[in-house]
């Protein structure tokens, strides 16, 4: 009853939704030791894989990053099977990507079981902000035009950044493809095709042109469909059924076009703008005797930003940044049928942002900073009892930095005032709050790549407008979530002579992180009835690993290894929860992931595995709950070849060879075996 | 070189490390009280929407144990099982029938073994209830002809043959049924429409099975009962804003409203003369969700003072979601669904309201159905 009307409601539809991200927290490491201190690498245009004597130094740059750090770009990227930035994410330690399933089905990451609404997500230095409920949808994020993704457990190391990257518990950067043209060019072109299993057809298209000498252009532009009617496999032993994926498919297109320009004196400035659109439809929960839905969705996403930095080198630097997005999102489930005609609601979501940031060197060791940022968000939808807010944050970050030869130190104390305001019903009250973090690294023999770090910081989640103001199950006296993380950790990276061995990195890092007054939906009233409170509390402590090398298996062939294993254990310690100490839902306690390449001439072969411990789909660690564990291997050739003048690469990857039947989130299955082909080339 | 190819092939054999296979959950025994006269019962746990985890229980009064899980491990061979949000249960016969609302079945059961019989679709099924060789279910869904999409419909199955006979319109998302005499009274909710919600239970003919009138009631009607003396008591949820909870009777000779009870009502048991009946509010103030019992005497239709559970266990009940009562003992069962997304509890207290046993039961433990005694 409760859950049937619910179930079926917008409100209940909506609630598990909620529940599934809220309640699921998961997690594991992180991996890649590289601070981000150089411009976005010319991927278009520097040819690596001619150079079978990879210059080591480029790959493995010297560890300064005093937070952990892990990074994929250019090639590495390249390397792995992924059509979007979820897929990539595979291949970090510390996290876990949920995933519903196929090109559509919404992905999200969740680091060091936090929670997914404490990872925040930046699109070439701004963040993509989301109040409706706090998540990004990651597959929305192809890989064709992102150059680099980074993860940081902290905040990016530079204490020079907008307030709102000291806000999150953790971040990830994604990088779009920057403009890099060779000697004596004015144009880059390229076009890319990409088609797979299930319907997938993905055409892509770049131009970059040099406007004068110190202004660059570039658009971007892709479109992908897929069918998403994958076979999935479902079994107890006894019974065993192979069923298509059903109202699976997905039709997006995205266009993307930037300026980016240097001033005489040397400041830089972009200006970007980005569209994104689709239709798509949702597969339902494959239930007993029902595995069809006939609902969609239907999305798009703008924005605009701009960017200024001023020249580099100076005393006083100030960055400003500022940014208009407006997301439409509309649901129909035909099925739903009100008397007015089905369930169709519009959501329409708009923000603006304006940042300033500031650094000075006090001394040539000594940089305080400064920034404030003033974000204002509102949400219209066609809701009944809707409330209409509005809410304006302002953030004001201090920090300061010491930095020696071997000793980083790392002080920031963000304040955080919040109000808001509704047009109908009652609104949340003003909030704000203030919340430290520090950092250090210290590299104790001047004379070995060891670094160890520690970190501790504060970070809050402010409830979503779903949290407080969805009809009928909205809270308006929530208070935020909080999260207290502590980390210490090494790293170790050594770029080596040997005739075999030629780089070598090794990373680790404990973690415990706290996390309370949890935002949970809770059953109330009249039985269909859910309502968000601030209830639970985890205890997550987990160990990241992180081991890469480089070989140089022969004269003509080189080999990447990537190792990341993560533990942990991330427990319910509400009190009197029935659950007490239950590792909580959908949170392996190993996990990991392996990746070889090998390059050969003008060939590259590469293998990935990534690897998900059993886990519960329910917050009770009972076998009614279990989820067995899975994994994939994928494998990719990559080849590549000069007719003309114009370089072609041609790949071939096949994923989940061993065609694993499985659901990340239960009941909604992930696609088994797939092929995918790309032909790609510059003009 | 070669090393370090051999020591990467070994990690690859163990990376390509097995699965164990699929199996059947289980079924669980337990031992809960001694071997009694009261009557034994199947209980079915709802499970949360899109989980798939409805489940049945059984409960064995002449051994005093509790069986969890029987459907699967009786009939493993099912694909996805039981399914998604177990609905409602009810044994008519030598049968048990459970409607499981997102799987849009209704399982036809062996009532001895719980095997399965046979499975009925029906759209969006909601609750079940029997007379004369024949099964009433309502739905969400509205009859094939009906140009009102937004209507739901009765559904009739013959038990004999267990197919669907017909098919009649009512409200907006109709509830649970009763039926008094020849007639069958069904609770609209019209709980898609917040704004606009059903307050009307359908009057249907059971000879010419057709609606005859719609009595108005209250908001958002949900729980329909019968006791012996020819009243019906509707449940209103209400519309959770201005308009509160209530428990309307309606007198079936008059079909008309005789009495209101200011009681918010979220389920209710009539047991002979007395009505067993709860509630749970939201309290914004403290954040918590408050929980009444009462009890009414249905023959003079008067509230009798005082919680119906007298030992404090009500404090420890989280989210009371269901509630029976054994016809002979009197035994109180009261079921906690708890968070919705843990397993829950049962309670047995005697007909005096003192706790006798409990047990661990499925997610969102829901409904009862006693077992005759033969």
């Amino acid at each position: 009853m409760a859950t049937g009307i619910a179930g079926k409601a917008p409100q209940k539809s909506f609630i598990n939704y909620l529940l599934s991200l809220l309640v699921l927290l998961a997690g594991s490491g992180y991996c890649y030791g590289q601070d981000k201190s150089s411009p976005a690498p010319a991927l278009l245009h520097t040819d690596t894989l001619h150079q079978v004597q990879i210059n080591a130094s480029h790959l493995l740059p010297p560890v300064k990053s005093p937070v952990p750090h892990q990074s994929l770009k250019g090639t590495q990227l390249e390397r792995l099977n992924s059509l979007n930035v979820a897929d990539a994410l595979r291949f970090f330690s510390g996290l876990q990507v949920k995933d519903y399933g196929g090109v559509g089905g919404l992905k999200t990451v969740d680091v060091r079981s936090m929670g997914t609404n404490h990872t925040s997500v930046f699109y070439d230095g701004v963040q993509l902000g989301n109040a409706m409920n706090g998540q990004t949808d990651l597959g929305k994020f192809s890989l064709d035009n992102i150059g680099e993704i980074h993860l940081y457990t902290f905040q990016k190391s530079d204490i020079f950044q907008p307030a709102r990257a000291f806000a999150a518990g953790n971040s990830l950067y994604l990088e779009s493809k920057a403009p890099v043209f060779r000697e004596g060019r004015r144009t880059n072109a390229g076009l890319k095709l990409k088609a797979g299993s299930f319907g997938l057809i993905n055409p892509s298209g770049l131009l970059q042109q040099k406007i004068s000498k110190n202004v660059f252009a570039s658009l971007s532009t892709e479109w992908q469909k897929s069918d998403g009617d994958y076979p999935f496999r479902y079994t107890n032993g006894v019974y065993d059924t192979t069923a298509s994926r059903q109202n699976g498919d997905i039709d997006a297109m995205r266009l993307e076009a930037g300026l980016y320009g240097t001033m005489r004196d040397s400041s830089q400035w972009t200006i970007k703008s980005y569209h994104y659109r689709s239709a798509r439809g949702l597969p339902r929960a494959i239930v007993s005797n029902n595995f069809e839905s006939d609902e969609r969705l239907w999305d798009r996403n703008s924005f605009v930003q701009a960017s200024w930095k001023s020249p580099v080198g100076r005393r006083l630097q100030t960055m400003a940044n500022a940014k208009y997005a407006y997301d439409y999102t509309r649901y129909l489930d035909p099925d739903y049928y009100r008397q007015e005609g089905p369930l169709d609601n519009h959501y329409r979501q708009k923000e603006l942002y304006i940042s300033l940031a500031n650094k000075y060197h006090i001394k040539p060791f000594w940089t305080v900073g400064l920034s404030g940022d003033w974000i204002s968000n509102k949400l219209d939808a066609d809701l009944d009892f809707f409330a209409y807010p509005t809410r304006n944050s302002g953030l004001v970050a201090a920090a300061s930095s010491l930095d020696f030869k071997t000793f980083h130190l790392q002080a920031s104390l963000l304040g955080t005032y919040v109000s808001e305001k509704v047009k109908t019903y009652q609104s949340a009250s003003n909030f704000h709050k203030y919340t430290p973090a520090v950092s250090a690294s210290w590299q104790p023999f001047s004379r070995h790549p060891l670094l160890v770090n520690a970190f501790y910081k504060e970070t809050f989640r402010m409830p979503t407008f779903n949290d407080l103001y969805y009809s009928m199950i909205g809270n308006t006296a929530l208070q935020p979530e909080q999260v207290a993380q502590h980390n210490l950790g090494a790293s170790f990276n050594k770029n080596l002579n040997g005739s075999v061995w030629k780089s070598l990195s090794f990373q680790a890092n404990a973690y415990y992180n706290k996390v309370k007054d949890k935002i949970v939906a809770i059953p109330a009233e009249n039985l269909f009835r859910w309502t968000m409170t601030n209830l639970g509390e985890v205890d997550i402590r987990g160990i990241e690993s992180t081991f890469r090398s480089q070989l140089q298996a022969s004269s003509e062939v080189i080999l990447q290894i990537g190792l990341n294993y993560t533990y942990q254990k991330a427990i319910d310690v509400t009190p009197g929860a029935a659950n007490f100490n239950h590792q909580i839902p959908y949170t392996p306690v190993h996990s990991g992931s392996l990746t070889l390449g090998a390059d050969y001439k003008d060939l590259s072969l590469n293998y990935s595995y990534a690897y998900c411990g059993e886990r519960y789909s329910q917050k009770t660690n009972i076998p009614a709950n279990y989820i067995q564990p899975w994994y994939t291997h994928d494998v990719s050739l990559i080849q590549t070849v000069k007719i003309s003048g114009h370089q072609y690469k041609l790949s071939g990857e096949l994923n989940n060879i061993f065609n694993q039947y499985r659901d990340i989130v239960l009941n909604f299955p992930m696609p088994g075996r797939s092929f995918r082909f790309t032909l790609s080339t510059n003009i | 070189m070669k090393r370090i190819l051999y020591s990467l092939s070994f990690l690859l054999l163990v990376l390509a490390a097995c699965r164990k296979d699929a199996a059947v959950v289980p079924e669980e025994t337990e031992q809960v009280t001694g071997p009694s006269k009261a009557r034994s019962f199947f209980l079915l746990n709802e499970g949360n929407m899109n989980m798939n985890k409805a489940s049945l229980d059984k409960f064995e009064a002449s051994s005093g144990t509790y069986r969890r899980n029987i459907f699967e491990a009786t009939n493993p061979e099912v694909i996805r099982g039981l399914g998604d949000v177990g609905n409602d249960i009810k044994v008519y016969g030598s049968k048990l029938y459970v409607v499981v609302n997102i799987s849009n079945k209704v399982e036809v059961l062996d009532l001895r073994t719980a095997r399965r019989i046979n499975k009925i679709d029906i759209q969006n099924c909601r609750y079940i209830t029997f007379d004369a060789g024949k099964a009433y279910v309502s739905s969400y869904e509205g009859t094939p002809g009906n140009s009102n999409k937004a209507e739901g419909s009765v559904v009739r199955i013959d038990t004999a043959s267990l197919r669907i006979e017909a098919s009649t319109k009512v409200g907006r998302q109709p509830e649970e049924m009763a039926i008094v005499g020849r007639k069958l009274y069904v609770a609209n909710s019209g709980g898609y429409d917040p704004t606009n919600y059903e307050r009307s239970v359908s009057v249907i003919d059971l000879d010419s099975f057709q609606e005859l009138k719609r009595i108005d009631v209250a908001e958002n009607l949900h729980r329909v009962r019968a006791d012996k003396y020819g009243d019906i008591y509707v449940s209103s949820r209400g519309d959770y804003y201005g308009t509160p909870s209530k428990l309307s009777v309606i007198n079936t000779r008059t079909e008309q409203v005789k009495k209101v009870f200011d009681i918010s009502t979220s389920n209710i048991w009539i047991d002979d003369d007395l009505a067993y009946v709860y509630s749970l509010e939201w309290d914004y103030a403290s954040q918590r969700n408050t929980v009444n019992y009462s009890l009414i005497n249905v023959r003079d239709e008067t509230v009798i003072e005082g919680n119906f559970i007298k030992d404090g266990t009500d404090k420890i009940i989280t989210k009371p979601f269901g509630i029976a009562v054994d016809p002979e003992t009197k035994d109180i069962y009261v079921t906690d669904a708890k968070d919705y997304l843990s397993p829950g509890t049962l309670y047995c207290f005697d007909k005096n309201g003192i706790k006798k046993w409990s047990v661990v039961t499925g997610d969102i433990p829901a409904h009862l159905a006693f077992i005759p005694n033969n």
